[in-house]
């Protein structure tokens, strides 16, 4: 940081900043360290050239990646009550609200939208790790089952991508409550033979994996994702030892039941869309019948 | 020996231990025990007075710091002591059928004030070895499966479960998450809102995060006075936001976590009074208490039909946060 970041206004820091080249003309992986052109990142879907590491993906490039012809509708998120508890930690929780709003430039941590996956329509919600962690507040809560309840609405299967820190904390109880109100969605999609699909994503924790993240008729892992109910630092905490290599990622879930397959980024569309179809078809069938 | 040398007593409650080891110094002069008699029973109960006094103005404005503790006091009634004391015949149940048995979180079938109900819940455990056995209430994904195959089993009996939450929070270690700590929880989670029976669950203690709802999604949410309820420990929080412990009292006053918060927040359907100076002071009386409450939760259910119970306790989810903020 230099002297002019601190005693120039952030109004005008902004104006000095114009930069000839921009910040994310480069992208560096988190895992080999090798440089990526940025424009090739993204075409590749946020996966490392090199090392095939899967980074994490805002929810419009992932509904770019899977929705048929890049061609879909984004589902209205309901308004909730803002900052319901006044929290205040370090910062006002309206402040940290407002910094993840500017620099995603979405309402909360969730999107979702209606399109096809190989020619079967479905409803796929995105949560966004961008913004605040995606951490799990009552607008996550209500993006979730107002998408389920489009879902059943309309007699189509629900994707939900998971990535999040877990409950947010700010919100207190309200953010623990979407665990059992989030698993009521799903039920009316369970009673009404509609089937949920769960990808997960780097990171799945806390009261998001204690709850609708663990509860899909399908589970699939992206590579490598760290999937948990206990961060690795809380485990080390508590039995002060060293965690095995691997443990809580993807792969160590499949080794264990815990998810039916672990799929490559570019592979998913593919998977989702046998999924999907096979999945609905009996649906279809029954709906026949009557 | 009296039991109040036994008893622990909180910081916060320094001046009350002071009173009550005035008022037992001054009856250990017992009357007629010698020449130089003098009259102390108006002294003693003045003072007791004081102390009845002293403890109401106390409890009657307790910090949630100080319910933290209070929620964590060593001598408040555990699961244990509420299975003796307010169901008979009580047949604890074990084991998940998958893999072990976890007895953090104890259940069986039992009779509540006459009725055949199927009563749960977690057990902190009240010495260094019972703590040890029961891992002071911290479940591991055996406790939840167990947890589901008895809430499953009294769904088919037509029996109403009854639950009892009291835990600092599903247990973090490298076997749980092994064998699927966050599916265990949220299959619990499922089962509780999938049931047909009544489900009245009471945070007794400690509400700790997900390891807490996962048995707690119930058609009424109660809560003891002095418990609280929080998606994460004001200690947790505090590390996380603050990135420091010390900051706990801060986290604990943002978070909201005490009974009464939760009630103005529409979380909760009913607070349970404790005894004057915490259900620890007076446990009988507390549980007690607690069983009229849920005498009372169980009768406002009866003669609603199984597909009624589901639909209003789901029903009763998803209205929270939407109204009452």
């Amino acid at each position: 940081m230099s002297w002019l970041t601190n005693y120039v206004k952030p109004k005008l820091q902004k104006v000095l900043k114009s930069k000839d080249t921009p910040d994310n003309l480069w992208h560096k992986c988190k895992s080999c360290g090798q440089m990526i052109f940025h424009k090739e990142f993204v075409a590749n879907l946020y996966v490392c050239a090199h090392c095939e590491t899967h980074d994490r993906m805002p929810p419009a490039e992932r509904f770019s990646s899977l929705f048929d012809n890049d061609n879909y509708d984004l589902l209205d998120m309901p308004k909730v009550k803002q900052d319901p508890l006044k929290f205040r930690d370090s910062k006002k929780y309206p402040d940290r609200l407002k910094i993840a709003r500017n620099t995603t430039g979405d309402e909360d941590a969730i999107k979702a939208a209606v399109g096809k996956i190989g020619g079967q329509e479905c409803v796929v919600a995105v949560q966004n790790f961008f913004f605040m962690g995606g951490s799990m507040g009552m607008a996550v809560g209500e993006g979730i089952i107002a998408a389920a309840r489009h879902a059943h609405k309309m007699n189509l299967p629900f994707v939900m991508f998971t990535a999040s820190g877990g409950a947010r904390m700010q919100e207190g109880i309200l953010s623990l409550m979407q665990m059992p109100r989030t698993t009521v969605a799903l039920q009316m999609l369970r009673d009404a033979g509609l089937p949920y699909i769960v990808v997960l994503t780097d990171p799945t924790s806390g009261g998001v994996s204690a709850s609708y993240a663990m509860l899909g008729d399908i589970q699939i892992a992206e590579p490598g994702a760290m999937i948990a109910f206990s961060g690795p630092r809380v485990i080390e905490q508590t039995i002060r030892e060293k965690l095995p290599e691997g443990f809580q990622r993807s792969e160590y879930l499949y080794d264990h039941g815990m998810v039916d397959m672990v799929t490559h980024r570019h592979d998913l569309k593919d998977r989702l869309a046998s999924v999907l179809s096979l999945s609905m078809a009996g649906a279809y069938r029954r709906k026949a019948a009557v | 020996m009296d039991w109040q040398y036994m008893m622990t007593f909180l910081e916060f409650e320094k001046p009350i231990a002071e009173l009550e080891g005035k008022i037992r110094e001054l009856r250990s002069f017992s009357p007629g025990s010698g020449k130089g008699e003098v009259d102390i029973t108006a002294e003693v109960s003045q003072l007791e007075g004081k102390l009845s006094k002293l403890l109401k103005d106390t409890y009657a404005d307790l910090s949630p710091k100080q319910k933290m503790q209070v929620a964590r006091h060593p001598e408040r009634p555990h699961f244990s002591d509420i299975a003796n004391h307010l169901f008979e015949d009580f047949v604890p149940l074990a084991g998940d059928r998958a893999f072990g048995e976890d007895e953090a979180i104890i259940g069986g079938m039992a009779r509540f004030r006459g009725e055949a109900c199927v009563v749960m819940g977690h057990e902190k455990g009240s010495d260094t070895q019972s703590r040890i056995k029961h891992n002071f209430g911290m479940a591991r994904p055996e406790g939840y499966r167990k947890a589901i195959r008895l809430m499953e089993m009294a769904d088919r009996f037509g029996l109403p479960i009854l639950t009892m939450v009291d835990t600092p929070g599903a247990y973090p270690g490298v076997g749980a998450e092994e064998r699927g700590q966050a599916e265990a929880i949220a299959r619990s989670t499922d089962t509780c809102l999938n049931l047909r029976v009544p489900l009245v669950c009471t945070i007794v203690g400690e509400g700790g995060s997900g390891g807490a709802v996962a048995i707690a999604a119930g058609n009424k949410v109660l809560m003891m006075e002095h418990a609280i309820y929080s998606v994460i420990s004001p200690e947790g929080c505090a590390s996380i936001l603050w990135r420091t412990n010390e900051k706990a009292e801060e986290a604990a006053n943002a978070l909201k976590i005490t009974a009464q918060d939760l009630m103005k927040l529409k979380v909760i359907d009913g607070i349970v009074e404790e005894p004057l100076g915490g259900a620890h002071r007076d446990p009988e009386r507390a549980m007690n208490m607690l069983g009229d409450q849920i005498e009372q939760s169980l009768r406002e259910m009866a003669g609603m039909g199984p597909d009624k119970l589901r639909e209003l306790r789901r029903e009763k989810f998803l209205a929270i946060g939407e109204i009452g903020l």
